[in-house]
């Protein structure tokens, strides 16, 4: 297994500057994502799930916007490179699908058109092979008819189409990275399944991906690794299963006791997370979830640090509760919620 | 497709009908204006008035008046004006035109290139200092009076600035272009700039906020994460979509002013078009010839209506289907 | 470690409304404040015209002083002088003498003050522009959320009344107009305008431009009338006239609120060219476009007669649309997304 990442990212932070003052969205993130693999990404709105995903492929085109850090993709900063070099490594290299579908296309063009614009942008093919390489991809995400459909213009697409449509523009290039921004959360569960399990055949053939989502349920299904973020910052990160059956933030506690099981036991009242996610302008100096957290003590106003607690070094917290007895309290919230809900 | 254009034909056709009597009703239903006193001038006694009326078929039913109006300009088409004796409508309209598609044509060329640009770099430039300043251009455009511009215009190169900077601005008038295409075009220069000063403000006003709206949409964004230039992303989609509003408006703008819409910018320049013979026979009640020239407005509006209902499917997929 | 946790600040402070978040946007924005500022200053300015004439300039503006004189430096000149250019007729009047207390900027070819006469000229225009203003905006929205929302017959009548009335070009429908309603005033039932009144021209600008509004507002209930919003109300049982009060109304105001500053603008410039024609304001009356005529015999000798009103035209012109361009900015939601990303 290759030793280096294929995407490093180091101590990323991204601020805007509002009337306000300076407003800091993500806070000194690391993450890495290993060739082939599958990162989830899982936080709530307002995380900075997504601006950070946005910040690595430099999209954030707000001049009140400042990004630094490194961003290493095999090894080369993305953030000092040169317009013209960023420029070949978008839409090549890495590529990205963002959330509303409806939207993601010019209207004016076909979406043969567009496909073939991303295809010659990148390589030096004529039209007609471009535009047979765009019917190819069509009927490879599942869009029947592909043929004529790749003359058909955007709004002549149902949702989930238009989503296919665009993971297959995203991925004619074959991109080694597939960043995707809460894909499935503007179309129907049934379709949300299909495009899964696109993703899941991408990834067989070799593509890495990073998904980004709210919805634990979508992670589990379909995540290698699991980055859980709080307030522009990393809460635990680390394999699927041992973040879901062993999680150690109490914040990751919350997101997955709040999901309701099918064969779990019944609640009176559905568990929830007390008070509001962080405001990005009111970070405190030290534990971003501390407000909200049942477990907050003196030390918490210091700044965690990611660290592994326990054996599995590829598992890591920013937590200052003991490493080594995060079940045992996590299991005193559970009494908790349930005294409360009686 | 083919029961929508008989469709619109139909309706423009009721457009045209409605304006006409609506003109008829204002100048011959409003008590107190009486076409037959101006012909006959002030102070003439009954019996001219009479006379008058009479030879100008004024006495005769509203209706009858009417159809008999419309029978002489459009199906013999020997309508005669009231004040000019003799003088024919259509011919009268005919010979305007050139002069009117001379001012406007040039004028549009003008005022659309400077408006796509100056609208344009101010999206693009957006928050540095020339944004303002192209936009101020703009609102300038739009706030000054366009015949007072062009009094102004006329003063500084007839009187002002003659005889040093502009001695080779002829005086107000029109040449055309067959006899002297050099003349033609210096007479026409100075009322193109003026006339087209007013619409590029509104242009570059509107595609600049176009542009702007363009470029936070999420096809720009999808596009960025393509790997396309700035510059293909610009044009190639944040333009074309926003032109296609510009397009439409420009149809309408244009087809307003062949019609005679510019009839300020042709009496402070004294070019004989269809606005100054509009706008004489208004001053005179010449009400052939305002009802020739009100008819050849509305048709140029109804036409350039359907015509940019046409050319917006064409250039906006979306409007196909609706 | 039972108690619940205490609500956070965000939760405690309630967000403002829209009006105020309008309101705040457009104080931030300094264009649209200038442009404010600008307005004021010249409708102060033209308020205080009988001041001006009686106590500064001591003149009565209306009266000519054809054989009149006035003091230049000490000097006692006469107002109006033989023209010694052309033909050897007609008279050349003072110019500017940047003097208030005597024909500040000059004497037009009556005798009158310049200065004094671009004051009260100044009431009318602003006047004119602001009633029809108002008049075309309140007219127009009404009618446009009575299309919009009636739909069927209604609508379809509405609309093609709206159409013939655009299809003919504005300018023309105004003169039109004017020159028939000149002659002797306009008499519909109950109301009476004088031929000579202020509220003609105020009449006919506001009833050509009814369609300038009434369209787009028409567009935007029906869109707002497929809203679920709109059919909650419905299916509740409300009357209609509640639902066009609590649901239509308040959507549709911001966007003819935005119309107002634009259209008085519009109103302006439109009342100023039919005086330029001799359609608009008639005399004794004076506006900015009357006075601009008035110039045009003198425009080669004495140029300021003419420029003077135009400028003040422009400048006030160009302070609407800037300020209108910032009230459309704060009422409008999306402009507040439009920050990248």
């Amino acid at each position: 297994m290759p030793d280096q990442p294929l995407l490093d990212v180091r101590d990323l932070r991204v601020s805007f500057r509002t009337r306000q003052g300076s407003v800091t969205v993500v806070d000194g993130l690391s993450l890495s994502v290993a060739p082939g693999d599958i990162l989830g990404v899982v936080g709530e709105s307002g995380s900075g799930k997504s601006v950070s995903m946005l910040a690595v492929l430099r999209l954030l085109t707000n001049p009140n916007v400042t990004v630094s850090g490194q961003v290493l993709f095999r090894g080369r900063d993305l953030l000092s490179l040169p317009d013209k070099e960023m420029r070949a490594i978008r839409g090549r290299e890495i590529a990205m699908v963002f959330q509303d579908p409806m939207t993601a296309l010019t209207p004016v063009y076909t979406v043969g058109w567009q496909i073939a614009e991303q295809i010659r942008a990148h390589e030096p093919v004529s039209r007609k092979e471009a535009n047979a390489r765009a019917v190819r991809l069509l009927s490879d995400v599942g869009i029947p008819d592909a043929a004529s459909r790749v003359n058909a213009y955007p709004h002549e697409f149902s949702g989930g189409m238009r989503q296919r449509a665009v993971i297959a523009m995203a991925l004619s290039c074959d991109p080694s990275l597939l960043i995707a921004d809460e894909p499935t959360t503007a179309l129907d569960v049934t379709v949300q399944a299909q495009i899964l399990d696109l993703m899941r055949e991408l990834n067989t053939r070799g593509s890495a991906v990073v998904l980004i989502t709210h919805d634990m349920g979508v992670i589990s299904q379909i995540a290698d690794r699991v980055l859980v973020m709080y307030g522009g910052r990393a809460a635990e990160e680390g394999p699927r299963r041992a973040v879901f059956h062993g999680p150690r933030h109490p914040y990751t506690w919350g997101l997955l006791d709040s999901v309701p099981r099918v064969g779990g036991p019944r609640l009176r009242r559905l568990p929830t997370i007390a008070g509001m996610p962080v405001a990005p302008g009111s970070l405190p100096e030290g534990c971003a979830f501390a407000p909200r957290c049942r477990l907050r003590h003196a030390r918490c106003e210091e700044l965690p640090v990611l660290s592994a607690g326990n054996a599995d070094a590829a598992h890591r917290d920013a937590c200052w509760l003991p490493p080594d007895q995060r079940a045992a309290l996590r299991l005193t919230t559970r009494t908790a919620d349930s005294e409360v809900a009686s | 497709m083919l029961s929508f254009a008989l469709k619109r034909f139909g309706s423009a056709l009721l457009v045209m009908f409605a304006i006409s009597v609506l003109v008829f009703l204002i100048f011959f239903a409003t008590p107190g204006v009486d076409p037959a006193a101006r012909i006959a001038g002030r102070n003439a006694d009954p019996a001219t008035l009479a006379q008058v009326r009479h030879s100008f078929g004024l006495d005769r039913p509203m209706p009858v008046r009417y159809l008999l109006m419309m029978r002489h300009l459009l199906v013999d088409r020997d309508l005669e004006s009231f004040v000019n004796r003799g003088s024919r409508v259509i011919p009268q309209i005919v010979q305007a035109t050139p002069v009117t598609l001379s001012l406007v044509i040039g004028a549009a060329l003008i005022w659309m290139v400077a408006g796509i640009v100056m609208g344009t770099a101010a999206a693009t430039l957006r928050g540095k200092a020339a944004d303002p300043l192209i936009m101020l251009v703009g609102v300038v455009g739009v706030s000054l009076p366009a015949y007072w511009l062009g009094e102004v215009v006329n003063l500084i190169t007839q009187k002002q600035l003659h005889s040093s900077v502009f001695s080779w601005v002829p005086p107000p008038g029109y040449v055309g272009l067959g006899q002297d295409p050099g003349q033609w075009a210096l007479h026409m220069l100075f009322p193109w700039l003026t006339l087209a000063l007013l619409y590029a403000g509104i242009y570059a006003r509107l595609l600049r906020g176009e542009v702007v709206t363009a470029l936070g949409e999420d096809y720009v964004r999808t596009a960025r994460a393509k790997g396309l230039s700035e510059r293909r992303i610009l044009i190639r989609h944040a333009l074309r979509c926003s032109l296609i509003p510009i397009v439409s408006l420009f149809g309408l703008d244009f087809g307003a002013l062949v019609g005679g819409a510019a009839l300020l910018t042709e009496v402070v320049f004294g070019l004989p078009g269809i606005g100054k013979l509009t706008f004489d026979a208004l001053q005179n009640l010449d009400l052939p010839v305002i009802m020739g020239t009100v008819l050849y407005a509305a048709f140029f509006v109804v036409l350039a209506n359907a015509l940019v209902d046409i050319l917006y499917a064409r250039l906006d997929p979306r409007a196909r289907h609706a | 470690m039972t108690t619940p946790l205490p609500p956070s600040a965000a939760e405690a402070r309630r967000s403002p409304g829209p009006w105020r978040t309008a309101a705040a946007d457009l104080s931030r924005n300094r264009s649209a404040l200038a442009a404010a500022v600008v307005l004021l200053i010249v409708v102060a300015a033209t308020l205080c015209a009988p001041l001006y004439a009686a106590h500064v300039a001591h003149t009565d503006p209306f009266q000519s002083h054809v054989s009149g004189t006035t003091v230049v430096d000490g000097r006692t000149v006469p107002v109006l002088t033989p023209s010694s250019t052309g033909l050897g007729l007609g008279v050349t009047p003072i110019g500017p003498t940047w003097d208030p207390a005597h024909y500040f900027l000059g004497a037009d070819n009556q005798g009158r003050d310049v200065m004094a006469r671009l004051l009260y000229g100044g009431r009318t225009s602003l006047f004119i522009g602001f009633t029809a203003a108002l008049l075309t905006c309140a007219l127009g929205t009404a009618v446009g959320v009575v299309a919009g929302y009636a739909g069927g017959v209604v609508d379809a009548v509405i609309s093609r009344v709206l159409d013939v009335i655009w299809a003919f070009p504005v300018y023309l429908l105004a003169i039109c107009l004017s020159v028939v309603l000149l002659t002797n005033g306009l008499r519909l039932g109950p109301i009476t305008v004088d031929a000579g009144s202020l509220w003609l021209p105020v009449a006919i600008i506001a009833a050509i431009y009814v369609p300038y509004i009434a369209r787009p507002l028409r567009g935007q209930v029906l869109v707002l009338r497929n809203k679920e919003f709109i059919h909650a109300a419905v299916g509740s049982g409300a009357p209609t006239l509640r639902i066009l009060r609590r649901e239509v109304l308040p959507n549709v105001l911001p966007t003819a609120i935005v119309f107002v500053p634009l259209m008085t603008a519009l109103a302006m410039l439109t009342e100023s060219a039919l005086s330029f024609l001799s359609v608009g304001v008639q005399p004794p009356d004076a506006s900015w476009g009357t006075i601009i005529e008035d110039g045009l015999g003198l425009l080669y000798t004495r140029p300021t007669v003419t420029i003077a009103p135009g400028l003040l035209i422009a400048l006030t012109t160009a302070a609407l649309n800037v300020l209108g361009d910032g009230v459309r900015d704060a009422l409008d939601p999306s402009a507040r997304l439009r920050g990248g990303v």
